[in-house]
């Protein structure tokens, strides 16, 4: 049988060890701080401050927009200079609150008082949690509360931290397993508080062995804890892949890990819960993997949301060589800048600059329906079909093929000898799905 | 920075594997089988291979060129369409007939279709299959320790005759030049494996549906099924022709459905056809059946089976 995995999926170029030994370093920020009202799935958050407005760290500077939403807190002590649209790493423009970090970072009242969870209900942790801005920190960004409020708490067996790190070049949830498991366990604790019928599995892919004996170690004296070693391939970590692994369970794209008894959450994520419930520090900082051939000196940096990408290039000694794609996040699923003028984000989990763009050289040849897209699929759909659907803009096609259980992971566009962008035609096709059933 | 970045949508890193290495992966899969055949047969083998090379080549560039269309020469898929028309001839065949044949498989099968990926039989089989119709004679003439015209064994066998499996094994027998020898095929088939550019459910499908039809509705006897797979070109067929990715479903399910219907297929021609061969009728009839094969065996997404 071997290790705990998923059928289909690739094996790239991993790219990890550019970064992976490079402990944390805290990083200042210099310039204004720019935070998105909208880092999040859901309703964007509705700003709490206005233009002249004082701010100090910890203090919530946007309230969540709706249930499925999020808070934006302030990482920096300053004035609020305005309030306007600014690009985030999408590309789109987002109304965010920018701050004048007057570099004093004094906190807001309370801030960093230590408590214990166990005294807590658990309507008041779910409440911190939201109160914290706290978010999918994987890259998704699903708000973190409302994951941790399902339709029936008792329904859920099984909490998973994500560890796998799938994603080429990323290092930051290794680092963190490295440098905080202890974080990690008190708060899958502090998430196991709310489910009283919970197990946690914390699952991390073989290629970190260092980080599974860790973790292994840690967890050896608590009941309710395992970890769970997955097969190092890509997107282990993509929630569908990581349910099936560690509890072969399987749930489609119009179902939710808690229909498998499932609560999915990134380390970095869980890292979060914990500093928020048990210390009184909402998000405010993120880890951020600063790697790729182009740049000077691969880092891992413990950066404040709002720190503009240029700063952390700069940390990083620039560019060695020019770079031809600069990507917000991993080579996989990440957003390639046009601009380095953008925020960190609570989702921004890496800058990947890469000296070459492996997509400008690989021209688009004639599909030979050599099959190996349908091979990799991790959503076992036959993506030569649907693409071939995409380029007719042949919506009905597309949908009965279920196209709509695409994920978008990107492994069949990697894997096709014919270099066709068969991702970004799923993309298209299933936004315009989307649309249309909003319309209807 | 004083270029600009690029932006595409990710991913953003691919593959090496690209359409021309896979096709350079079957020519050199097929190199033992040609080697073999040109070892054997000697230096007419080696310009029918060459004429139906070249033709094919010729065919696809001259065609593209009038066409206005760009020239994809490159990719190697007239190249692997050469050779397979080429070792699908028998070895004394008057050179223009593998000439015109490259040129039916390219022009008519392919490019009339709109070109790589867009054919829906395989050409070089295709085209094999118009020479046999039109051609009987010379295509159906086998020559064996020079001019002696004898029949393949398989044909003997049909007939009655004993035959020796060994030699056929090695392929110290007439036949196309490429069919002969099974051991230098299954040499290839394991490197297209190993390669992981073809899979093996076709042939396993194939191979297995064949051997129990001839089992069942031939002789209840293993040397008489083992005789049927080294005899003919079910081998060169199940590995290197069953297996063209355009012509092939695409679905996991249906690969295995294809197979067992050229199993089927070629055992029924075999046992109760005319001709005692059948590997060329039964692929170009199933390749006209994917369409249908491929809407019955569309996998179920993830999370959705059962329902």
């Amino acid at each position: 049988m071997g290790l705990a995995t998923f059928k289909g999926g690739i094996h790239t170029y991993e790219g990890k060890e550019l970064s992976e030994n490079k402990p944390v370093q805290v990083l200042q920020p210099k310039g204004e701080m720019v935070f998105p009202l909208s880092q999040h799935i859901g309703a964007p958050a509705k700003p709490l401050v206005a233009a002249g407005d004082q701010v100090l760290v910890g203090q919530k500077i946007g309230e969540a927009g709706g249930f499925i939403s999020a808070c934006v807190i302030s990482s920096v002590s300053g004035t609020v200079k305005t309030i306007e649209p600014r690009m985030v790493a999408n590309g789109s423009m987002v109304t965010s609150i920018i701050v004048e970090n007057d570099g004093k970072y004094q906190e807001i009242k309370g801030f960093g008082k230590e408590r214990d969870p166990k005294a807590l209900s658990k309507e008041e942790i779910r409440d911190i949690v939201k109160e914290a801005g706290i978010v999918g920190l994987g890259g998704a960004g699903f708000p973190t509360h409302v994951k941790l409020t399902p339709k029936d708490e008792t329904k859920i067996d099984t909490i998973i931290v994500n560890g796998a790190e799938c994603e080429p070049y990323l290092t930051s949830d290794y680092r963190m397993m490295l440098e905080e498991p202890e974080g990690i366990v008190k708060g899958l604790n502090i998430i196991l508080q709310l489910f009283d019928n919970a197990k946690g599995v914390i699952g991390i892919e073989d290629n970190k062995p260092e980080a599974i004996r860790l973790m292994t170690e840690l967890v050896k004296d608590e009941p309710r804890i395992t970890v769970c070693p997955l097969k190092t391939k890509y997107p282990q970590g993509g929630e569908r892949s990581l349910i099936y692994a560690v509890t072969g369970r399987k749930i489609n794209s119009s179902m939710l890990p808690a229909d498998a008894g499932c609560i999915v959450d990134n380390v970095d994520t869980v890292i979060s819960i914990y500093n928020a419930v048990a210390k009184t520090t909402p998000l405010i900082r993120r880890i951020v993997t600063v790697t790729g051939d182009a740049i000077a000196n691969p880092q891992n940096y413990n950066v404040r949301t709002g720190t503009n990408y240029a700063e952390l290039l700069e940390a990083s000694g620039g560019f060695k060589t020019e770079p031809e794609k600069v990507i917000s996040g991993g080579p996989m699923m990440g957003q390639a800048l046009f601009n380095m003028n953008i925020p960190v984000t609570k989702t921004s989990s890496a800058l990947t600059c890469m000296s070459k763009d492996e997509v400008a050289i690989n021209a688009p040849t004639a599909c030979i329906r050599c099959g190996r897209c349908v091979n990799v699929c991790p959503s076992h759909v036959i993506p030569q079909m649907m693409m071939q659907a995409a380029v007719r803009s042949d919506i009905d096609t597309f949908v009965k093929l279920d196209g709509m259980e695409c994920c978008e992971c990107g492994c069949c566009a990697y894997a096709c000898p014919a270099k066709l962008p068969l991702t970004q035609a799923f993309k298209e096709m299933r936004k315009t799905v989307i649309a249309s059933r909003k319309k209807a | 920075m004083s270029k600009l970045l690029n932006v595409s949508s990710s991913p953003h890193v691919r593959d090496q594997v690209t359409s021309q290495n896979l096709m350079l992966d079957v020519a050199i899969a097929m190199i033992p089988a040609t080697a073999y055949g040109v070892y054997q047969f000697g230096v007419k083998a080696a310009l029918v291979l060459l004429v139906s090379i070249l033709s094919c080549v010729l065919s696809e560039y001259v065609f593209e060129t009038l066409m206005g269309k760009p020239v994809t020469v490159s990719d190697g898929s007239a190249l692997v369409t050469g050779m397979i028309l080429g070792l699908n001839m028998p070895p004394a065949i008057p050179l223009w007939m593998p000439f015109l044949g490259g040129v039916f498989a390219v022009i008519v099968v392919k490019q009339l279709y709109g070109g790589l990926g867009q054919n829906f039989m395989n050409p070089a089989l295709a085209a094999r299959c118009f020479l046999l119709i039109s051609f009987a004679g010379p295509m159906t003439t086998f020559t064996y320790n020079d001019a002696v015209v004898s029949p393949t064994p398989l044909a003997a066998f049909k007939a009655g005759q004993s035959v020796d499996v060994a030699a056929m094994f090695i392929g110290r027998i007439p036949g196309t030049i490429g069919e002969v020898s099974v051991i230098a095929l299954l040499v290839g088939a394991a490197y297209l494996i190993a390669r992981k550019v073809i899979s093996i459910r076709i042939p396993a499908a194939y191979l297995i549906t064949f051997s129990l039809f001839v089992f069942i509705f031939g002789q209840h006897d293993l040397m008489y099924v083992l005789t049927h797979l080294c005899g003919g070109g079910i081998i060169f067929g199940a590995f290197f022709m069953a297996t063209d990715y355009v012509t092939r479903p695409v679905t996991p399910k249906g690969q295995i459905y294809f197979g067992i219907l050229l199993g089927v297929l070629t055992g029924l021609f075999r046992l109760f056809g005319g001709s005692a061969e059948g590997v060329s009728y039964a692929i170009i009839i199933s390749n006209i059946l994917v369409p249908l094969i491929e809407k019955i065996s569309l996998p179920k997404a993830f999370g959705k089976e059962g329902k």
